[in-house]
Order: structure tokens, then sequence, then C-alpha cells
């Protein structure tokens, strides 16, 4: 059963992520630290920076990630991981029997216009999901979220610098 | 060497090397598709690009599953997507299966408890960039204030977020168009 439901969870997450990796977070998030609460929301922080030094997109690495944890073998990771991709199988194979016709459709078209300004919102939950006690403990949580968010915008610093450096500052502080 | 084999390694390659995701693979698919393999030109990987990135799911999975299929249908497909996700998928097995026994133990725990704000800051800061080019006016700014209050203080999916979205664009469409 457990093996079932993380295939359609997989499933609805590879069906409507729209916008990449960060949109995707709050998709994942919601489906299961929320939903269905497989792990908590300072696991799942771990895992998004986890994604974010090793290679890979964070799609794959949630369902491989998830899918060990939740059934503790090899075999919920590749369902899982399966399960997130076979949407994209589905959908690329028909787009690329119908390519002409859909690359100049104004119907798709205007539907996707109208999923931009929601994949903005849900990049946006996803940050505010994860402020939670766990993940914010004190004033210094503070300090290193101003701290890496000016680092990012102004100093223009890759993500893997951001996580190796902010590492080392909780090694000394906590 | 087999063209299978190729379109397999070709895309572990490119799997195995882009850090961070997304957008970061684009120039590394690119060099290796069009310039070094010639499998398409500049112009057909423009269209590959732009409509894997408007299907949903994960954009090196579309964009490895439509070459695949463009080299050798659906076998193509098939070898090219299993390319692309096998190395992370070894190497997040590999650290799941560490994590899970060593996060309790005080030094990873330590160093986590800083990583985590951090990771907030790294999803807050693609908010900024994306709100310019989602070409958000003062009607269509309230779209993501409506999901945002939706998802935190209601719990709704987004998925249903997502379909209202598209149907709003749909209606839009439909009721401007000529």
């Amino acid at each position: 059963m457990i093996y079932l439901n993380l295939f359609i969870t997989f499933f609805k997450i590879g069906l409507f992520t729209f916008g990449g990796g960060y949109a995707m977070i709050s998709l994942i998030q919601t489906e299961i630290v929320v939903n269905k609460q497989w792990i908590d929301a300072a696991t799942f922080t771990d895992i998004v920076a986890i994604s974010q030094m090793t290679p890979g997109p964070i799609g794959i690495n949630s369902a491989t990630y998830v899918g060990y944890t939740v059934t503790g073998n090899v075999w919920g990771s590749a369902l899982a991981t399966f399960a997130v991709c076979l949407p994209s199988f589905i959908i690329i194979l028909l787009i690329a029997l119908l390519y002409k016709q859909f690359k100049q459709n104004r119907w798709f078209n205007a539907a996707l216009k109208g999923i931009k300004p929601v994949v903005v919102g849900l990049i946006a939950s996803a940050a505010i999901l994860l402020v939670t006690p766990d993940n914010f403990v004190d004033w210094k949580s503070w300090a290193l979220f101003g701290g890496a968010f000016v680092a990012t915008w102004w100093g223009k610093k890759s993500p893997i610098t951001i996580i190796i450096v902010a590492g080392l500052l909780g090694l000394l502080l906590y | 060497m087999n063209i299978y084999l190729q379109l397999f390694s070709s895309f572990a390659k490119i799997g195995a090397f882009t850090i961070g995701g997304g957008y970061a693979m684009i120039p590394l698919i690119q060099r290796e598709v069009v310039e070094r393999k010639k499998w398409l030109d500049k112009e057909e990987f423009l269209d590959v690009l732009a409509i894997s990135q408007s299907a949903p799911g994960i954009l090196i999975i579309n964009i490895s599953i439509f070459i695949g299929e463009k080299m050798r249908g659906v076998k193509g497909s098939i070898v090219s997507a299993l390319g692309s996700a096998l190395p992370s998928f070894i190497m997040i097995l590999v650290i799941a299966y560490f994590f899970e026994n060593y996060k309790d133990n005080e030094i990873v725990a330590r160093i986590f408890q800083g990583i985590r704000p951090a990771v907030v800051a790294l999803i807050a800061v693609p908010l900024i960039t994306l709100s310019k080019s989602a070409n958000l006016n003062i009607y269509t700014s309230f779209i993501p204030i409506i999901t945002v209050l939706l998802i935190v203080l209601l719990g709704i999916s987004p998925i249903w977020i997502i379909l209202s979205g598209a149907l709003l664009g749909l209606f839009h469409f439909y009721f401007t168009r000529r």
C-alpha cells in the first residue's frame, strides 16, 4: 500500500510541476510534509540543501531520498523516481508526435501565461512554509538567513558556496 | 560506439556534472548535443528547450526524453532519461543511507542547523528575478498573493491553484482575442 501511495504522490508531483525546481519545492512540500507527513519540515530542508550541493535536479533527488526514507529500501527510491519521471514520458512523447501543431498552439500558451504568476506564489509559499521553529531556532538563524540572502542577491555567490559557508558557521555558532 | 550507449553516456555525463540543476544545465547540454555530438542543430535545440520548459516535469528529464525520441524513438527516450537520472539517483541513495544514520550526530546536526536558514534564503532570492520575468502588473500581482494565502493559510494543494491559473489564462485569451 505504501508503494502505491508513493507512486501516486510522485506521479502527481511530476505531472503538476511547472516552472522548474524551486516551484517544485512547494508542491513536494505540501504533498509530502503537510499532507502525507512522511518527513518533517527540517528533514525536507536538509534534502533541499543536499540537492543544491549534489548534481542533478531537485525532483529526482527528493524522489530518491523520500522513497528511501519512507520504505527503507532501494525499491522505494526507484519507484518514486520512476513515478516522478513518468508524466514527462507520456507528455513529451505526445508532444513529439504533434510537434508542429503544439509549437504554435495559442490556447496552450494562454494557459501557460496564467500559470506563470501562480509559480511566483508557489515559490514564495515554499520559502514561507520552511520558516519553522526547527529551521529558525534563534536570532542566529535569522542572521544566517539575512547573510545568505545578501550574499546571493548582491554578492552573486553560488548556492554551493552559500551552503558550505553556512554549514561552517553552524558548526562555529551552535 | 552504439547510439544507445552514446545517448546514455552523454546524458549521464550531463546529469553527473551539473550542480544546482535546471538552468545551469542548459549550456552544458547544448555543448554536448549540438556542438560535440551534432544530434541537433542550434535551431532544433532551441525548439526542444522551449517545449521542454513549457511541459510539466523536470527540465533535464524532459529534454533527454525529447532528444532521445528524436534520435531513436521510445527506446532512445528511455535510455536517455535513464542516463540523466542515474547519477543523482545513485548519489542521493548513498547520501540518504548515511544521512539517516548520522543526522543525529552532534557535528552533523550543528552543520545543518546553520545550513537550513541559508536554504530558505536560496529559495527566496529567485522570487525577485521571477516576479520581473512573469511581467506582474496591478491585476496579475494579486495571483501570487492569493496563491500564498491559499497554500500557507488554508493548506490548499498547489495542484488546484495551477489548474485555476491555467483556466484563468484560457478565459483571458478567449475574451480578449481578435
